[in-house]
């Protein structure tokens, strides 16, 4: 088929398959008359009654505060830490261990500890849970950031004398700032589940409270509304930080487009 | 216009009090392997005494924070009984099958979505929106609908399974390089044969990665099912030890869960590096 | 100004042990402009990092001015070969010639004042505000010299600048950098391995012999100024000059089968 064809076929299954998915969702649910399965008609419903904007202050705002802090936190010492480990192969050497355990540990297997330790079940234990998790991906990844910095630049910051703030500063922050972003990412996906599931454990208030308290009620609107508005959660967050990236970080693309490997 | 060039005064050469000292990242640090191996349990070893006597100093209650001993004793005495290793045994099942599982679906749909432009922009968006939905949303759902048993946990780890495999698949497939496609193309290589012989190969890096990455989602959801629904394992074990405040047994068992995680990603890090081995330049996961 | 006394520079130990420079010696004075050349493989590389500081030799020593080296002198600016990888991708071409100049106690608009005049005495007063990787790599590498002239350095240090790029844009590099000689009375030592480029270039010629790496000879170059690259050339003395450094040269390179061990080459970088 001619280019138009195609593209123009494209299109229209990017158009119709979703939509054609909605329908079959409205469709089965409406007929099967499910309590646990509402159509996404009442679904919506209950996401309007609930989040805009009843609920919003009590529920979604400490969640966001959550898990922007968490995140936050989680960032800053991820590179703090990350940077001196990169460039430094004794500290790498003696951190590893430390780091590849704490790194595949299931942050759920850490949440009734973390309400012990901290003695606390409110904010400050949800932004410390948060804020340990987000730590990693993004340590591991600035480690590997700069790791990889080119060694001519850092020659050539030595042959210059550039001191040693400067340099990393000017040079091994931006050079790694590629790799860093990366882990940020994965971090702010990781915000929103562990944020999710700590509140789910143990909260007085939240999105994950929310859900909770749905399932412990039975009340299926509640419920859906809030598994919708994590999703959605994820979704913009994911889409925000992309764009955020994309601005931050045009000179990477150029510079990779105009140089061979 | 010109600037004049300072002949350098006395004050500027190298100062000969400290010697400028390049980054101590230079060739000149010292690399021995018994030091690779000293170093890191030297650091195991300082931070687990640390742990002792921070609990035991009282900074932290030993209430609240049973001392190293403590917890590995537990740990240990848990070692004996039955009860624990069949816990770990059905988390490992939870793990694997749910990997298994998501596995088997992810890669097939992966390949056909992968190979099909068309296919890949029809499901572009549904894909999207379920990707970044965090799959341990779903347990109250499990929970009501399916019920606390091993049903639940493992469409729940195979369903957090599913989707970094199916996207790590798609991209591998896509991200041949077009002039190994067209080689094959232009000495007459059927398109099935194209996709086994070529796209799949090349494609094998990513979904290791992917393969890796979900085993780690696998895992967390395997435990938190355990944790919240009270299906049998190590999540279950933990709740009854927080219910009951039998503090060391919370600790041990989470040093064991740590244990589990760092097994299997040993394992599956090392299927990746091996993966890896003849694709050097495809490391990265998706954007 | 600069000496460089019996310099020599071994990596590893015992066995295993790889001999970049054997003995080096020699001056340079003020206002020279030095090549060294010398066949591939012979540690030109590592010689010039041991002088500029970044790499510390493990014999003999390097003496500025009379004070010995223990680190890069301020009075020093290199210009690497490649030139894409030792300028920053992620900010302008302004702010890469700035770099070295935002520790030295200057005001603000006399570093301002710097970046624009080194950049106008390369010609790139136009693409100030670019990213480098937008511009060719002749340059990329005009930018580099920039960077070091915009340092205010008495030396410049350069090991092959011209080895990346092509024929064309090398003839109008080696043109700059003799041109920016003559304004600024720099003192250059220049590393080739490009037997014409060192003639054309220098006043003064050091040839390097190979495994071990000495000192070979020095030959004083006294072709006119200021040079060109077609009257110049074209002088007999020129084309004697250059015929003794290509013969000293090419008795240096061994063929690969003669000699089985080469551990010169494996130590260049």
């Amino acid at each position: 088929m001619t280019r138009r064809t195609y593209s123009a076929l494209a299109v229209a299954l990017e158009i119709a398959v979703p939509l054609a998915i909605l329908l079959a969702w409205q469709a089965w649910t409406a007929s099967a008359d499910n309590q646990h399965f509402p159509t996404p008609t009442t679904i919506l419903e209950q996401f309007r009654e609930l989040w805009l904007f009843a609920e919003f202050e009590r529920h979604v705002l400490p969640s966001l505060i959550r898990i922007g802090a968490g995140f936050g936190i989680g960032v800053v010492l991820g590179v703090a830490l990350g940077i001196p480990l990169g460039l430094w192969r004794r500290a790498r050497v003696l951190a590893m261990p430390h780091i590849e355990y704490w790194r595949a540990m299931p942050p759920p297997a850490l949440l009734p500890i973390s309400v012990v330790l901290l003695n606390d079940i409110g904010d400050k234990q949800k932004i410390t849970f948060i804020a340990f998790f987000c730590l990693f991906p993004v340590l591991l990844n600035t480690i590997d950031g700069v790791r990889g910095i080119e060694p001519t630049l850092l020659e050539t910051a030595r042959s210059y004398r550039v001191p040693a703030r400067e340099r990393i500063r000017r040079l091994v922050l931006p050079a790694a700032l590629p790799q860093i972003v990366a882990g940020m990412r994965t971090s702010l996906s990781l915000a929103v589940i562990v944020m999710v599931v700590a509140e789910y454990f143990s909260s007085t208030e939240g999105v994950g409270f929310v859900l909770l308290d749905a399932k412990n009620t039975f009340r299926m609107g509640p419920m859906w509304a809030a598994i919708l508005l994590i999703g959605l959660l994820g979704y913009l967050l994911n889409l925000l930080f992309l764009l955020a990236e994309r601005r931050a970080l045009a000179w990477h693309r150029g510079w990779r487009a105009a140089t061979p490997d | 216009m010109l600037y004049t060039w300072p002949m350098a005064t006395s004050g500027e050469v190298a100062r000969p009090a400290a010697p400028v000292r390049g980054s101590r990242r230079s060739l000149g640090s010292q690399r021995t392997p018994a030091g690779d191996f000293i170093l890191p349990v030297l650091s195991i070893g300082v931070s687990l005494l640390l742990w002792e006597a921070v609990s035991r100093s009282g900074v932290i209650s030993q209430q609240d924070l049973p001392s190293m001993t403590a917890s590995f004793g537990e740990l240990w005495s848990l070692a004996q009984t039955r009860e624990f290793w069949a816990n770990l045994g059905y988390t490992a099942r939870g793990w694997g099958l749910g990997l298994l599982i998501g596995t088997a679906l992810a890669v097939p749909i992966g390949i056909v979505l992968g190979s099909s432009e068309l296919a890949a922009r029809a499901f572009r968006v549904p894909i999207e929106f379920m990707r970044p939905i965090p799959s341990a949303v779903l347990i109250p759902l499990l929970f009501l609908t399916i019920g606390a048993n091993l049903r639940s946990e493992l469409f729940l780890a195979s369903f957090g399974a599913f989707w970094p495999l199916l996207v790590q698949t798609m991209y591998g497939v896509r991200d041949v390089d077009p002039i190994a496609i067209d080689t094959a193309r232009s000495f007459g290589v059927g398109r099935f044969a194209r996709l086994y012989r070529i796209k799949l190969p090349s494609a094998v890096p990513y979904i290791a990665t992917g393969f890796r990455i979900s085993s780690t989602v696998a895992l967390i959801l395997a435990f938190t099912a355990e944790l919240f629904m009270g299906t049998p394992g190590l999540g279950q074990a933990m709740n009854f030890a927080t219910s009951y405040g039998l503090n060391d047994q919370l600790y041990a068992l989470a040093l064991a869960t740590g244990f589990l995680g760092l097994a299997i990603h040993f394992l599956t890090s090392s299927l990746e590096k091996r993966a890896l081995r003849w694709h050097p330049s495809q490391r990265s996961e998706t954007p | 100004m600069l000496e460089i006394k019996s310099l020599g520079k071994t990596y590893g130990s015992g066995e295993n042990a790889v001999q970049a420079i054997a003995d080096v010696s020699f001056t340079v004075s003020d206002g020279e402009f030095l090549c060294v050349v010398g066949p591939s493989g012979c540690g030109k590389t590592t010689l010039l990092k041991c002088i500029a500081g970044l790499l510390a030799p493990s014999r003999g020593e390097v003496l500025l001015r009379g004070r010995r080296l223990t680190g890069p002198p301020p009075e020093m600016a290199l210009v690497f070969q490649e030139y894409s990888r030792s300028l920053m991708p992620w900010t302008s071409v302004r702010n890469n010639v700035l770099l070295p100049l935002r520790h030295k106690k200057l005001s603000r608009d006399e570093r301002r004042r710097l970046v624009e005049e080194a950049l106008g005495a390369v010609g790139l007063t136009r693409f100030i505000d670019h990213y480098p990787w937008q511009l060719s790599g002749g340059m990329q590498q005009r930018v580099a010299i920039a960077r070091a002239l915009a340092y205010q350095p008495s030396i410049l240090l350069m090991d092959e600048p011209f080895a990346s790029v092509d024929a064309q844009t090398r003839a109008d590099l080696e043109d700059l950098v003799l041109q920016v000689r003559e304004e600024f009375g720099i003192t250059i030592l220049f590393v080739t391995h490009d037997i014409d480029e060192s003639v054309y270039l220098s006043d003064r010629i050091i040839v390097l012999a190979h495994a071990p790496t000495v000192v070979k000879e020095t030959l004083p170059v006294d072709l006119p100024h200021p040079r060109d690259q077609i009257e110049t050339k074209e002088l007999p003395d020129f084309a004697h000059l250059r015929a003794h450094v290509y013969r000293l040269v090419r008795r240096e390179q061994q063929p690969i089968e003669a000699a089985p061990v080469q551990p010169a080459a494996v130590a260049e970088r």
